[in-house]
């Protein structure tokens, strides 16, 4: 029993990532790219089978707020629908399951989240433990500060890595019209900044973020007929991790490499990569889990790093790596994402061209 | 205490942990703490809503359709829910409206609720496709019919606002009934 | 259905109370997931991948809450998913994990839908004030309550319609121990006697709010065999499923018998090769928060022409011994944590055709439907279960 059903990527659309997405509701927001992930391949909502999207209640502040960004997809006539409180990743992987079904040969998917509303750190702080953690308010930076002195003081990263893998990640996203952050000192300069959590800077931070990004899937025929260079989605898996953190190793995230195999990262040569790490040191983690060799372009968008749309920012690994196969920079990429808590919860998607 | 307390109340044999026991508890066991939260929110409306509150502040109602379009929604999220595309045309509905459906409420929600009971309703405002939320007032509560005509009472000049709570209720005005036929689908 | 046959294999569930105190929020899933795994014969190391779902993370006061149970779930190493579609999320959540099973991807997949009001302010999660918003200062059945009145208005029908289905679905529970409310005293007078809350709709029509969470193991063709053999208890096989949406308001919508409803109904009917409703299917959990839907739904399911639902209740057609027993658990009117409520419709379907529902059980029961709805009448989420392997 396997999955048998090509599918790909045929339509990708990033909103602007902004700091704050100032006067637009999330309907308002995230419609444009909704809208241009359609018209670039001459679709309707009509031609679409399924439509999926991933974002939180608790970024929006309010309860069941997926309902109204519902508006912005044109769901009249009804439509096949779902939604997931979780990364738009997860959504692709309901839609691609949705799509092996036999159920649909096309899926629209999209994910978006405002986080500027609230205080996102201390928003994110809600997703620990409500017994031992969430009482103590650790937000998401003092935790990632955490993983980042658990990998020092194992020898597993340099805080001058951790300052190169900023100003790579920034620079990269002055190629990407849609980054928040573009460009960077140089490492060097990087280094003589005060700490924010330490051993973390502020530039090992991801910045924080209003945006979106929505993608249509198509299988066999039907991608053929979107797009004449379709990325296919030759492996796609999700595993978790132990919420406990102590109870992991935080230098490791043993769920990226159980998904890696699953999804067949090791099965062939890898041009090119997009990992979800909000934070410098998570990139080491994460591309030390998948196995990927020097030789392997990481984040050639700048990564969340550049631009960190929660909910969002795990989809848009997967839109820049079919981006980059499409226009046939790559032939076979990997895109990570990841949700939860310093790398708890991973997905691993292996795209390929002809 | 001395008796041991069974902590795992699953039926046996379905986990592959042997099972967990615990010293007797001194005391009364622990079965609720309170973790107080508090987050502050700051919300934009957006686009759309912005124009709508503004039009509230200066007693006017306005809707939105999509250039070319005929369909006017008001208060609504930016796009026209059927086709999905932005609505950039304003276009001013009512005040005057019609009842398209309602309910007598005997409970109290709220401190923005009128005594009880109250009649909540759907208004669809002249010119517009789908209903607004509000009070009826100035009528008895079973008097109040689907199709019935009405218009807005606002709060006094100086009280105006950028906010639906601008419009106090409705009261019915002297103008015959809408057939509760032609209000299917505007609710 | 689709590419390959998925089949129910397992169904567990909570004693559904008001307050679950005694339990932790893991610890309330976990007594629903062992009773399923019991019930398959299987244990968590059996379970490929984890789907939950439940309704807005404000009602527990937690953000994304299956990180934290992660280990709770035993999904540590595995697959782990999380749904929300309100309210019809037990139903979506349970469709979402069938296509685990029917992509090929796994081969026995745990699924879970819950609710813990009680450990947060569900109301406050629902209602606090988002400033610009059009505020409903007349709670949940005051936005229901409208179009029950003008279903009224359209049918025709008799004004204790309504009293008949609370009726019907309270004596149905008292024969369902999981379930919440249990009054042995109810009666008609007692329901129409009781307070008027959103005019027509009545307290002893509504809903309660309640704890609880229900789990199912799906399995692949290979891994019902399995069960069968192992447990004698025969799988109940997916036939149909279907998740169907439209938005809250739009021109030409009727929120009286909503197109999203009637077209997630012809979805599963096509699948499941269901011409005639009233015939084909011998039972229906289905979602009816306010006594007055239960008419109204077997209109938009089409067990009845428009205008026509309320005749079968009122004759007695969905009494546990009528031709179409309706909600034989006692349905949402006796128990309702949300997130669970819908995958508690689909289980209990199931459960009918396993021939496990005890003494709520329909002799006979071949294939049976359940259906969740969600938001404003605008999110639908259904399945068919049946004995007989598609």
């Amino acid at each position: 029993m396997a999955p048998q059903r090509n599918v790909a990527v045929v339509s990708v659309a990033q909103t602007p990532h902004r700091r704050a997405a100032a006067g637009l509701s999330e309907t308002e927001m995230i419609e444009p790219a909704i809208r241009q992930a359609l018209d670039q391949v001459g679709a309707t909502i009509d031609d679409i089978g399924f439509v999926c999207s991933g974002s939180s209640d608790y970024l929006a502040g309010q309860a069941f707020s997926f309902v109204m960004t519902l508006d912005a997809v044109g769901a009249w006539p009804p439509i096949s629908e779902s939604h997931v409180e979780m990364d738009g990743a997860w959504a692709l992987y309901e839609a691609w399951l949705k799509i092996q079904s036999g159920h649909c040969d096309t899926a629209l998917v999209f994910g978006y989240s405002k986080a500027s509303p609230g205080d996102l750190p201390r928003v994110l702080t809600r997703q620990l433990d409500p017994y031992y953690y969430g009482p103590l308010w650790p937000d998401s930076v003092a935790l990632a500060g955490l993983q980042a002195r658990a990998m020092l003081d194992a020898g597993a990263i340099t805080e001058a890595e951790m300052a190169q893998i900023a100003e790579r990640n920034r620079n990269a996203a002055k190629d990407n019209p849609n980054a928040q952050l573009q460009g960077s000192p140089s490492a060097d300069e990087l280094l003589t900044a005060p700490y924010v959590a330490d051993p973390l800077r502020r530039h090992d931070c991801a910045p924080i973020t209003d945006g979106g990004v929505a993608m249509i899937i198509a299988a066999d025929d039907a991608a053929r007929k979107f797009s004449s260079r379709p990325a296919w989605i030759r492996g796609i898996d999700h595993r978790v991790d132990s919420h406990n953190l102590g109870a992991r190793d935080l230098t490791r995230a043993p769920s990226i490499a159980i998904a890696a195999q699953h999804a067949g990262v090791a099965d062939g040569k890898v041009d090119v990569a997009e990992l979800h790490a909000p934070f410098t040191h998570q990139e080491k983690i994460v591309r030390t889990e998948l196995g990927l060799g020097d030789d392997v372009l990481v984040n050639p968008s700048g990564g969340t790093l550049s631009a960190n749309p929660v909910m969002g920012a795990g989809l848009i690994r997967i839109a820049e790596v079919a981006n980059r196969i499409s226009a046939g920079e790559a032939d076979r990429g990997v895109a990570h994402a990841t949700s939860g808590q310093l790398l708890q919860q991973n997905l691993v998607c292996v795209l390929e061209g002809e | 205490m001395s008796d041991d307390r069974t902590v795992s109340t699953f039926p046996e044999g379905v986990w592959t942990q042997p099972a967990v026991t615990v010293p007797a508890l001194e005391g009364e066991p622990v079965q609720r703490v309170t973790i107080p939260a508090s987050m502050r929110y700051d919300y934009s409306p957006g686009l759309t809503q912005t124009r709508f509150l503004r039009g509230l502040e200066q007693k006017k109602i306005y809707g939105e359709r999509t250039p070319g379009a005929e369909d006017v929604y008001v208060s609504h999220r930016g796009v026209d829910p059927v086709t999905g595309v932005p609505t950039t045309e304003v276009v001013e509905v009512g005040p005057n409206a019609t009842i398209t459906a309602f309910c007598v409420v005997h409970i109290g929600f709220g401190v923005n609720a009128p005594p009880t009971p109250f009649v909540s309703a759907l208004f669809l405002a002249d010119g517009a496709v789908v209903s607004l939320y509000g009070t009826v007032g100035e009528v008895e509560y079973d008097k109040v019919r689907i199709g019935m005509r009405v218009e807005p009472v606002w709060v006094d000049d100086d009280a105006l606002t950028t906010s639906m709570e601008n419009i106090k209720y409705w009261r019915p005005i002297d103008e015959p009934d809408v057939p509760a036929e032609q209000l299917k689908g505007h609710m | 259905m689709g590419a390959n046959r998925v089949a129910v294999i397992g169904c567990g569930q909570t004693k559904y109370t008001a307050i679950r105190g005694d339990v932790s929020m893991p610890g309330l899933i976990r007594e629903a997931a062992y009773r399923a795994l019991d019930d398959a014969g299987l244990t968590m190391d059996d379970i490929d991948a984890v789907v939950i779902g439940k309704a807005p993370d404000f009602f527990e006061g937690m953000m994304m809450p299956e990180t934290y149970l992660a280990e709770a779930l035993g999904a540590v190493g595995k697959p782990l998913f999380r749904v929300h579609t309100a309210g019809s999320v037990g139903g979506s959540t349970a469709i979402v994990a069938a296509s685990h099973v029917e992509a090929g991807v796994h081969e026995r997949v745990l699924t879970i839908g819950w609710q813990q009001q009680s450990v947060s302010e569900a109301m406050w999660a629902l209602s606090f004030p988002i400033p610009f918003q059009q505020q409903l200062v007349a709670g949940a059945g005051g936005y229901f309550a409208p179009f029950i009145r003008e279903y009224m208005r359209r049918s025709g029908a008799p004004d204790d319609i309504g009293i008949l289905v609370a009726l019907k679905d309270r004596v149905n529970a008292l024969k369902n121990p999981y379930a919440h409310l249990h009054e042995p005293e109810i009666s008609y007078d007692s329901i129409k006697e009781s307070f008027m809350l959103w005019e027509p709709i009545r307290y002893s029509e509504t809903c309660p709010s309640s704890d609880g969470a229900f789990a199912m193991v799906l399995g692949s063709e290979k891994a019902a065999e399995q069960a069968q053999a192992a447990t004698g208890v025969r799988p109940a096989w997916i036939i149909g499923t279907s998740m169907k949406s439209e938005p809250a308001t739009a021109n030409g919508r009727d929120q009286i018998t909503p197109q999203a409803g009637k077209d997630c109904a012809a979805d599963v009917y096509r699948q499941a090769g269901i011409t005639n409703p009233l015939e084909q299917i011998d039972m229906v959990e289905m979602y009816v928060p306010f006594s007055w839907y239960e008419p109204m739904w077997l209109e938009n399911l089409g067990f009845a022409a428009e205008g026509e639902g309320w005749k079968l209740t009122e004759k007695g057609t969905t009494q546990m011994d009528g031709q179409l027993p309706v909600n034989c658990s006692g349905g949402v009117l006796s128990t309702n944590p949300i997130g669970a409520s819908g995958m508690i419709r689909f289980g209990e379907a199931a459960m009918q055709v396993r021939g496990q529902a005890g003494d709520h059980q329909v002799d006979g029961v071949n294939t049976a439907l359940g259906h969740a709805y969600g938001g404003a009448a605008q999110f639908f989420a259904m399945w068919v279960v049946s004995a007989e392997k598609p």
